[in-house]
């Protein structure tokens, strides 16, 4: 199996808090592979890595065999159109129309003329289900239309790498049901490699091929979704039975946590 | 005695540090501003023009009434203030003088840009900080978008050009003000007013006072984003970032007056 991202020995800080402690995990080609963990174990962080947002104090992120934490901007910008990112909250740019944003990331790096520009836009809309919108603004949009939305801008260039963060955070089950076979239709058609972080069980059993699972900012688990399924990792099973994490403090915290220190 | 000065030092580097960290955010965005307005434009990457002029609407056509209200009701408040000194000495036509100089060097260009600052500083920093805050930000940059290209240069263009205009207009109006009060309430001769207010201003006093004007533009727009590139949270941090910026934005807009005007009193 081979690997479009490997990620070795990454370490990070948001100021003196460490982050990521020194994760070193691999993501196959061509397959769905989902980052999973609880709020604040740092799959956002991990993702932002990832996606060039944020440089690692230690470690190297490879894509394609280039090491991204190291590369200057412009050199990114190359390894970014190869990328599409669909965030949180869709990330949509709120004073443009749906088609303008579609049309935003293909605007800035190709020199299409307009009609052949509204044709991709509508294209893209159409394969996310969204045809016939493109006039509309974000603001005039459900969530989960949003997200379509926001697919299909991270669809624009043909991405060979798709990342999602938390996709169905906020939406009602059936339509997180619904852009999960989106998900699955994009990996199976267009043989994308595509990233998923979630802490969501139902969709993660859904759509994963490979899953790597993190706890408090260390992998906990990384195989396939069968070794997952028959893994009897404790931190796996808590998760998969949804079992409340007891808080063990130390002595010594539980001192320094009553004194206020 | 060694905590104390651990104490005292100690102090001052939780101090530096993150003032430090400002210093150096503020100097990431001044310089990205500059590469993307004077020098990328030269290797062939124009600025945005389409939305430069949409800024120019915003920031520039949108404030001529609060301006011109401002500025005509400054003329009359400086010609009245004016004509109280000046009559005691039985000088009245001076009133011209004062009028026309002081607006065109020092109130045309400040009040313009205390008005820039509301209006304009404020949505900048109000923009770019819910942006950042709702990730579109991010999301610019993942596109390869560089976010102080797309959305600060026409920002900055907009109000290079606007300041400096508007401040043509508050020149203006403020005068007509002045000019106004002074030829019905004073009762000056309306065409000896003009004369005396058309010999008393030197191109050089216009011209300063619009060269101050174009850097007040700058300070403004370079305030707002700063402010709005700096927020972290969500919506109460927006808010509390827009306040800053019109606040931070008035105190530089005057520190920059006072550089620029001791400049020219010693060196024109
Ligand atoms: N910009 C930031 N500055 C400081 N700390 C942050 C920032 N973003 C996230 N964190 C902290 O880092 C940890 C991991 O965050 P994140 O990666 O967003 O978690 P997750 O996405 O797994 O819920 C959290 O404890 C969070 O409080
Ligand atoms: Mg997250």
């Amino acid at each position: 199996m081979e690997n479009a991202i490997e990620i070795k020995g990454l370490q990070t800080h948001y100021g003196d808090r460490e982050i990521l402690k020194n994760i070193t995990v691999s993501i196959p080609q061509g397959r769905t592979t989902v980052i999973l963990g609880g709020s604040g174990c740092g799959k956002s962080t991990l993702l932002k890595h990832l996606i060039g947002l944020l440089r690692p104090t230690k470690g190297q992120i490879i894509i394609k065999g280039k090491d991204i934490s190291g590369l200057q901007e412009d050199e990114l910008n190359e390894v970014r159109k190869k990328m599409g990112v669909l965030f949180q909250g869709a990330a949509l740019l709120n004073s443009l129309t749906l088609g303008e944003n579609v049309a935003l990331p293909i605007r800035e790096h190709t020199r299409l003329n307009d009609s052949t520009i509204g044709i991709m836009v509508r294209m893209k809309l159409d394969q996310v289900g969204l045809s016939g919108f493109e006039s509309f603004c974000p603001s005039q949009l459900s969530g989960g239309m949003k997200k379509r939305a926001g697919l299909a801008r991270a669809l624009a260039l043909d991405p060979e790498l798709l990342f999602f963060d938390e996709p169905s955070a906020g939406l009602d089950p059936v339509t997180a049901a619904g852009l999960d076979e989106l998900i699955l239709k994009l990996r199976n058609v267009f043989r994308m490699t595509i990233v998923v972080v979630t802490h969501e069980l139902a969709s993660v059993f859904t759509i994963a091929d490979y899953v790597i699972m993190l706890d408090r900012g260390e992998v906990a688990f990384n195989g396939t979704l069968e070794e997952l399924k028959a893994s009897d990792n404790e931190k796996v099973r808590m998760f998969l039975e949804r079992r409340p994490e007891k808080e063990t403090y130390s002595p010594d915290d539980y001192f320094r946590v009553i004194a206020g220190d | 005695m060694s905590s104390i000065v651990e104490g005292f030092f100690g102090a001052v580097g939780r101090m530096a540090l993150p003032l430090r960290r400002d210093v150096h955010d503020a100097a990431k965005i001044i310089n990205s501003a500059f590469y993307w307005s004077f020098i990328s434009p030269l290797k062939g990457r124009p600025i945005r023009f389409r939305a430069s002029i949409s800024e120019m609407v915003k920031a520039g056509y949108n404030s001529v009434p609060i301006v011109a209200t401002i500025s005509l009701f400054v003329g009359i408040i400086l010609a009245l203030q004016a004509a109280y000194q000046l009559k005691r000495v039985g000088a009245l036509i001076y009133v011209a003088n004062l009028v026309g100089v002081s607006l065109t060097r020092e109130l045309g260009p400040i009040m313009t840009a205390i008005i820039v600052s509301g209006r304009s500083g404020s949505a900048f920093a109000a923009e770019i900080g819910s942006m950042k805050a709702a990730e579109e930000i991010d999301a610019l940059t993942t596109m390869g978008i560089n976010p102080v290209r797309y959305l600060v240069v026409p920002k900055l263009v907009a109000l290079m050009v606007m300041v400096p205009a508007l401040t043509v207009l508050a020149d203006l109006i403020g005068i007509f003000g002045g000019f106004l009060l002074a030829t019905t309430a004073v009762g000056l001769h309306p065409y000896s007013y003009f004369q005396q207010t058309v010999n008393a201003l030197l191109i050089k006093d216009v011209f300063t006072g619009l060269l101050k004007a174009w850097a007040f533009g700058i300070v403004i727009t370079l305030v707002g984003a700063y402010q709005g590139f700096k927020v972290e949270g969500g919506a109460e941090e927006v808010g509390r970032r827009t306040t800053a910026s019109v606040v931070t934005s008035i105190f530089l807009v005057i520190i920059v007056d006072l550089f620029f005007t001791s400049l020219f009193y010693f060196f024109t």
